[in-house]
């Protein structure tokens, strides 16, 4: 089936089938390496993805959904210059071995994009749906909250 | 003269930015999974045991052959006898006629698309004939146990292991200095009891994945997600050696590493994609764990039952210690057993005790591997005897702080095993510690039902590595002297690139971020043991200065030549070769280090600087008399620390809460303050994870009850301690690059005891068995009151 949809500002119509999952087709059909896969059932956050500007797990998503859909990955948010999340999380050291920082800055935008002054408490819950094994949190929540307030 | 003092760094000890920053917020890091191999890439699914312990009878393979898509499907026929192991050859790259643990591989699935390969491995039938499993490591020390291994006595290893065929100990580190037999006499107090540390797992968020092309030509290249791209070579070529296939044919790539703590080193999963590929010419396979397989079929962290008698004088002075400490190592010991070495030569902690006994067992069991993890054993150990220095201070009522200051090891002091502890500055970090988080000083919480405690451990870890590991370094310039380093030690995200290109920066005074530090490629890049043992600063470190160094050498020798001023009278700044004697002098390195140096008569002399160094321990020895340990000097220095916290514990519900945490290490020198913090914090969180949160449930069957992210917890945002306090301390290692030493598994060593030390101060129960959790909390205050109330009745 074909399916119609916006990616990172680009229009794209695509053949899928049924069953083929929106991380697969990111990744291997369209070659958008950022989403990472860290569980494949929604519980690390590492394949997230903005649909319509909400942060999503795209490994919990088919294909066949996003008909007209708006789709915005890590590439898309810092395809002229970095994001302010983006040179937030330079600025602390957001990330070790960077394999959730995709999906850590695709959440951070999401909440900075609904709530630009989040307090410490509503960024860690902003967050607490990806997983970092690496940092123990607290540069990742050190550059949210530097980013907080910034205009890109 | 120099413009700068001769002993000021100018890159060394900044907090320079990462060099691999762009890479990873930009989306462009390229992990293993995320390399293209093209239209002709095979995908391979395990057919894993459900059994713990079985003889497999018949393997039925008919119905997976006949799904669409699917390419061959193999069982362990096809590689008979094929076994591998880093330490102790013990381990089948499939499963023979016998499986022993759940979740081993016994068949695989070759097909088009992962998909069809998924399908077809449920349809593969395997029938088993159940044998007796043993899940427990004290169970399986009992005579008459059914053997794991029969033919343990068969298996090759390295010389320091001590296998007893026909029991299940695959290896027994014994420790004796001093005279244990008497020691316990002169005790004033002798506290004995017996700790349990639970299996866990890395939890790295990218799962293992390797992709393997045996071509045409008859090389084998191997992507993997690895800490050990040498040693997966050497083990590689080592097993498929019958094929003809030498060192030189096999190539392992591995791009950034998506988190490793030790689960990506030495061998697990890549070899199967190796033996695969073998079998299918000219087209990669590719093998992915799932988050379930990341749980039970990679290295877990052995489990523990130490038990710790130690006998002290009244004024707290540690007399004697006997440890003896048991590994569940799992089915299969080719890296764990080094586990159980290198915790039991360290198992006293870092404490001058003058009489000890320890003995170290690697068990085997029925349930999966056990191998390295960040901490490689010392965290197991340090619950027990850091909660026995508490409970035994605390008994003596003499301060626990000051009974650690006044055992604590020192400079010089004799080492369980005999040779001399390195430059230390473990007390430095106690007294900064105890200071930080105001020691001694009692906080009680306004909510009645709350109460708080401060919990402290000491730490020390030694690099585990064979006497023999070594690191080399390529350092070649480009034309406008910017430079790519090569390098076979890993960014796993610790900093490494970034710290190596901080130490050429140094030596050649060119900024780090005119230096791209290359991951590794066995083709390209020179040999480095593996990416563990928190010793790559160090090591590589080492290998990467003599490399820079001998670059500098060129430089100025080829600089020599032509202008001759005296090498010696000429030095490096700012990119540019200076001279003491001519301050006019400022050749910019770009203009020769490529190109060479024009003559008058229009030749050129010099050419391309390209450095090499290299590093090894010299002084380090694995050899000693196998009954004492005695003799050789198997660990090249510790890496000591202090620790402490704040702990709030809710004395209805059992629930804790870390309101403060300090912990100091001696990193020697440090090379990038940010980084070295960044390590510290992520790694006491991981440290507290095992603690609070993380434990991995068997049943009865030997199956791992929660191989996922919703049933073992690892922390979230929301269970980061209130406040951190990162204290890094600097007495130098003498023969570390700029006087640094490793601090990456150290971070998470103090926390478990801390924990149990904390609660105890808030709450009065103890409790020694890990995880520390809310529910054992809440059960023993209940049972600590009711004790109270009996013994109030009896009165």
């Amino acid at each position: 089936m074909k399916v119609r949809f916006q990616l990172n500002n680009e229009k794209r119509s695509l053949d899928v089938e049924p069953n083929d999952v929106l991380f697969d087709v990111l990744r291997d059909k369209i070659g958008l390496k950022s989403p990472k896969c860290g569980c494949d059932r929604g519980d690390c956050g590492a394949c997230s993805i903005l649909l319509n500007g909400k942060s999503v797990r795209s490994c919990l998503v088919l294909a066949a959904e996003i008909e007209g859909a708006n789709i915005v990955t890590v590439e898309g948010i810092g395809q002229t210059d970095l994001s302010p999340v983006q040179k937030a999380f330079l600025d602390k050291n957001a990330f070790q071995c960077g394999y959730c920082a995709p999906g850590m800055i695709i959440a951070a935008t999401e909440l900075l994009e609904h709530n630009k002054h989040p307090n410490a408490h509503e960024v860690r819950e902003a967050l607490s749906g990806n997983l970092c094994r690496c940092t123990g949190y607290t540069p990742i929540i050190e550059a949210v909250c530097q980013a907080r307030g910034r205009k890109s | 003269m120099t413009s700068k003092k001769q002993d000021e760094l100018k890159y060394v000890g900044k907090s320079v930015s990462r060099i691999d920053e762009m890479d990873k917020v930009s989306g462009a890091a390229r992990y293993a999974d995320d390399l293209e191999f093209g239209p002709n890439l095979l995908f391979a699914e395990i057919v894993e045991s459900t059994q713990a312990h079985a003889l497999i009878k018949s393997i039925d393979t008919s119905a997976a052959e006949k799904e669409e898509g699917v390419v061959r499907v193999f069982t362990g026929k096809d590689f008979p006898g094929l076994r591998f192991g880093l330490y102790m050859q013990d381990r089948y790259v499939f499963a023979q006629n016998r499986v022993r643990f759940v979740g081993e591989q016994v068949a695989a699935v070759v097909a088009r698309c992962p998909k069809a390969a998924k399908r077809a491995a449920a349809l593969v039938k395997v029938e088993y004939e159940p044998l007796p499993a043993v899940l427990n490591q004290m169970n399986a020390l009992n005579s008459d146990c059914n053997l794991v291994h029969e033919k343990l006595g068969e298996y090759s290893h390295v010389p320091w292991f001590f296998p007893k065929a026909g029991t299940n100990i695959a290896h027994w580190r014994k420790v004796r200095k001093g005279d244990i037999s008497n020691a316990f006499q002169e005790a004033d107090f002798i506290l004995e009891d017996t700790y349990n540390v639970p299996r866990y797992a890395h939890c790295a968020i990218e799962p293992h994945v390797a992709t393997a092309l045996f071509d045409h030509a008859g090389r084998i290249t191997v992507w993997a997600s690895s800490q050990s791209p040498y040693t997966q070579r050497h083990l590689f070529a080592e097993c498929l050696a019958p094929l003809g296939i030498t060192h030189k044919d096999v190539r392992v790539i591995a791009p950034y590493v998506g988190g490793g703590f030790g689960g990506k080193a030495g061998v697990t999963m890549e070899i199967l994609a190796v033996v695969l590929a073998t079998k299918l010419k000219g087209m990669p396979v590719k093998v992915r764990w799932s988050r379930e397989q990341e749980f039970y079929n990679t290295y877990q962290r052995l489990g523990v039952v130490a038990k710790v008698k130690m006998g002290v004088k009244s004024d707290g002075t540690i007399v004697a210690l006997d440890h003896k400490i048991h590994w569940d190592a799992g089915a299969y010991v080719e890296y764990g057993a080094n586990v159980v070495n290198a915790a039991g030569l360290s198992a006293s902690g870092p404490y001058n005790i003058p009489h000890i006994s320890i003995d170290s067992m690697c068990i085997y069991t029925n349930l999966p591997p056990g191998g390295a993890y960040r901490g490689f054993g010392y965290s197991e150990c340090l619950f027990g005897i850091e909660s026995h220095i508490d409970r035994i201070a605390r008994h003596l009522k003499i301060d626990p702080v000051e009974m650690r200051r006044k055992n604590a090891i020192r400079t010089g002091d004799i080492l369980p095993y005999g040779s001399h502890m390195n430059p230390s500055g473990l007390v430095e970090c106690i007294d900064k510690v105890a200071a930080e988080i105001e020691w001694g000083k009692k906080e009680m919480s306004k909510d009645p039902t709350k109460f708080i405690g401060k919990g402290f451990a000491l730490f020390w870890k030694a690099p585990a590595m064979p006497p023999n590991a070594s690191s080399s370094a390529f350092l070649k310039f480009n034309e406008d002297a910017s430079m790519n380093i090569l390098v076979s030690a890993m960014e796993i995200g610790q900093g490494f690139l970034t710290a190596m290109a901080q130490i050429a920066a140094e030596v050649l005074q060119v900024p780090p971020h005119k230096i791209r530090v290359e991951t590794p490629d066995t083709d390209r890049n020179p040999y480095e043991w593996q990416t563990v043992a928190s010793h790559i600063t160090w090591g590589t470190g080492n290998a990467v200065r003599r490399a820079a160094l001998d670059a500098k050498q060129q430089i100025l020798e080829q600089v020599a030549r032509v202008h001759h001023y005296l090498a010696d009278d000429m030095y490096l700044d700012n990119e540019m070769v200076k001279c003491k004697q001519e301050p006019a002098f400022a050749l910019p390195l770009k203009n020769f280090v490529i190109t060479g140096l024009a003559m008058e008569d229009g030749t050129y002399r010099g050419g391309p600087i390209i450095g090499r160094g290299t590093f090894m321990p010299e002084f380090s020895s694995a050899l000693s008399d196998p009954e004492t340990s005695q003799g050789g000097h198997p660990n090249v220095h510790y890496t000591v620390g202090a620790a402490a916290l704040t702990l709030e514990v809710d004395k209805e519900t059992g629930k804790m809460r870390v309101l403060k945490a300090v912990e100091a290490l001696d990193a020697g020198k440090v090379i990038n303050p940010d980084m070295a913090k960044g390590q510290l914090v992520g790694g006491l969180l991981q440290g507290l994870a095992t603690v609070l949160y993380e434990d991995m449930r068997y049943n009865e069957s030997g199956k791992l009850l929660n191989p996922n992210f919703t049933d073992y917890k690892i922390p979230t945002c929301k269970d980061v301690p209130l406040e951190i306090v990162p204290i890094l301390v600097e007495v130098p290692q003498p023969d570390g690059p700029f006087g640094a030493r490793g601090i990456g598994e150290h971070t998470m060593l103090p926390a478990a005891p801390m924990i149990a030390n904390a609660v105890h101060d808030a709450v009065g129960v103890r409790i020694v068995s890990m995880p520390v959790t809310a529910e054992k909390v809440a059960l023993a205050i209940l049972q600590s009151e009711a004790n109270h109330t009996a013994r109030g009745a009896h009165s």
